[in-house]
């Protein structure tokens, strides 16, 4: 086992054990806290997808996260007034179920991907940092004037969806959903990554050039990962408002794209656990630092200059050195 | 004499006032090896972009195994047949040099989709990439960071990558360069006999290599071809000597 392996291994275990132990020591926010975290992670792992492997600077994730938001906002939000999506052509009834809004999450942020990264991938550099970041924008104006589900004040949803089974409002079993499907995507990004395709992926990143001289067309390579990517962040917004109960336009907003970007580059671009530890420093930076002073942000961003500056490959980077080939 | 398997007809191509290609008429034969030499400026890079892809000529035709490829990119030339290798390596410099071995194989059997298993480990591209590196004599170094290899490694890595393309048509941008004495005698030697695998459109700086190898001789200067012979027509040719052999 290598040493990233067994890091991979104590960080997934410390993320679980700190919500267990929260639990028995009845602190039920730390475990909102983890649950938040675990969120974000997911969130991170599916841009460092296109930002690790791909190399592609996405400034408009935060589409993505919001489009699962209001995926469960306006499934919750029907069902909780009893007044159907629509009645014409077909009858389509809003749902607490969250299996249910999870596939439309995905389903939503994924087709969004397609089109959005169908035009975006055109282009590169600069040019597809101010392209994506333009959809996010126009994605957030849109929420803000959408009135029907609460506009610029967003919109809340009184009781948290259901899961088969478990009682979602109790902190620890809630986490535990994320935790699985943080696990379930950590996983899926992993194989994907030792993959031909990631492989590939990963080529295309360091030279198109070559990868068209093979026989494979790196266009198709970036719209697929750019797809799967914008549905794993889709699948964190659906849990994330989940969570707070709450959706509202600043789920699509840059800034929140710039946050998720931030785990991913303080954790370490490209590093299959980057944003996992990303995520976990930054809730950790927010609540630690957030009690001591409001302007907590200034830390963050002294703590990201130094690791940019100072640690390549992130946080990971800095502890483990450079990764690994064949690995 | 066979149908040629690489020809342009005609391809000219201007940057503004630059003429970089005029009216360039070249053919590759099976079995064979054709060497484009000219001085640094000529136009050989610009011939080769267009030959692969890179480049689409202002007017003129490519065609590649008898189809007409003037507009086809350059993933469909490499599907249809072509390998290139190119001048500045072209490599994925983070990635071990069996990583970049794969992506040739990979390319070859159509799996860049495969998104389960180990690219490493899967056993038809794995024997491909390793037969490959074998072949060049990289082996031993598979499991190095390909940005640790020396430069004519790299140029080795290249022509392992083009080796597990199968080709049906190779062009090779210097090939040499880097490589040493002892490097350039053993890559000649191994070129000598994979002319029968696939022809090698050949762009080369080393005489040494270009006399040694080439079955036909094209030279480029000012974009335009000045001649297409034998070894022997082109070193007697006086023009050719004088724009770019000099009077050895």
């Amino acid at each position: 086992m290598s040493r990233e392996s067994i890091f991979d291994c104590v960080l997934i275990l410390c993320l679980a054990a700190v919500p267990i132990w929260a639990h028995f020591a009845e602190e039920p926010f730390i475990i909102t806290l983890a649950t938040r975290a675990a969120i974000f992670a997911i969130a991170g792992i599916g841009l460092n997808l296109v930002l690790g492997q791909g190399g592609l600077v996405s400034l408009g994730h935060a589409t993505f996260f919001g489009l699962g938001g209001y995926a469960m906002g306006i499934l919750a939000s029907h069902a909780q007034t009893y007044m159907p999506l629509s009645e014409w052509p077909i009858l389509i009834e809003g749902t607490k179920s969250m299996p249910v809004i999870w596939v439309v999450a995905l389903l939503a942020s994924g087709i969004a991907a397609l089109l959005i990264g169908a035009l975006s991938l055109r282009t590169s550099g600069v040019y597809f940092i101010m392209i994506t970041l333009a959809f996010g924008q126009m994605f957030y104006y849109f929420a803000v004037s959408w009135s029907a589900y609460g506009g610029d004040d967003g919109l809340s949803i009184y009781l948290r969806n259901d899961f088969p089974g478990l009682n979602t409002l109790d902190p620890i079993q809630f986490f535990l959903i994320v935790f699985v499907w943080l696990l379930v995507v950590w996983i899926f990004t992993a194989t994907l990554i030792r993959s031909p395709f990631g492989l590939a992926l990963n080529a295309s990143r360091q030279s198109t050039e070559r990868v068209e001289t093979v026989g494979i067309n790196p266009y198709h390579l970036r719209l697929t990962a750019f797809v799967i990517s914008g549905m794993i962040t889709g699948l964190a917004g659906a849990l994330f408002a989940d969570l707070n109960r709450f959706i509202s336009p600043s789920m699509f907003s840059w800034q929140t794209s710039g946050e998720i970007m931030v785990f991913v580059i303080l954790g370490g671009v490209a590093r299959r656990s980057g944003p996992i530890l990303g995520a976990v420093v930054f809730i950790a930076l927010e609540h630690f630092l957030g009690g001591l002073s409001d302007y907590w942000h200034i830390y963050l961003g002294a703590l990201l200059l130094l690791v940019v500056l100072f640690a390549r490959g992130g946080l990971i980077g800095m502890l483990l050195g450079r990764e690994r080939v064949h690995e | 004499m066979n149908k040629p398997l690489l020809e342009t007809r005609d391809i000219c191509k201007s940057f503004g006032a630059v003429r970089a290609a005029h009216k360039i008429n070249l053919d590759l034969r099976s079995g064979e090896i054709h060497a484009l030499i000219g001085p640094n400026g000529a136009g050989k890079s610009t011939l080769i972009q267009q030959i692969a892809g890179g480049l689409i000529p202002d007017s003129g035709s490519i065609h590649l195994c008898g189809e007409d490829v003037t507009k086809q990119s350059t993933v469909s030339r490499a599907r249809l047949g072509l390998a290139r290798t190119f001048q500045v390596s072209a490599l994925a410099m983070e990635d071990s040099v069996l990583q970049n071995t794969l992506l040739g194989a990979m390319g070859k059997t159509r799996q860049s989709f495969k998104f389960f298993g180990a690219a490493v480990s899967e056993p038809t591209m794995r024997s491909m990439a390793e037969h490959a590196l074998e072949r060049v004599g990289l082996i031993d170094y598979a499991r190095s960071r390909t940005s640790e290899l020396s430069h004519g490694q790299r140029r080795q890595l290249e022509i392992a990558i083009a080796l597990t393309l199968n080709p049906k048509v190779f062009v090779m941008d210097e090939p040499m360069a880097g490589l040493g004495t002892e490097g350039s005698q053993q890559l000649t030697q191994f070129l000598d006999g994979l002319r029968e695998e696939a022809p090698i459109l050949l762009v080369e700086h080393d005489m040494d290599a270009v006399f040694a190898l080439a079955d036909r001789i094209s030279v480029l200067v000012y974009g335009e071809i000045l001649i297409t012979g034998t070894v022997d027509e082109v070193r007697s040719n006086d023009a050719v000597r004088e724009a770019y052999l000099g009077s050895e």
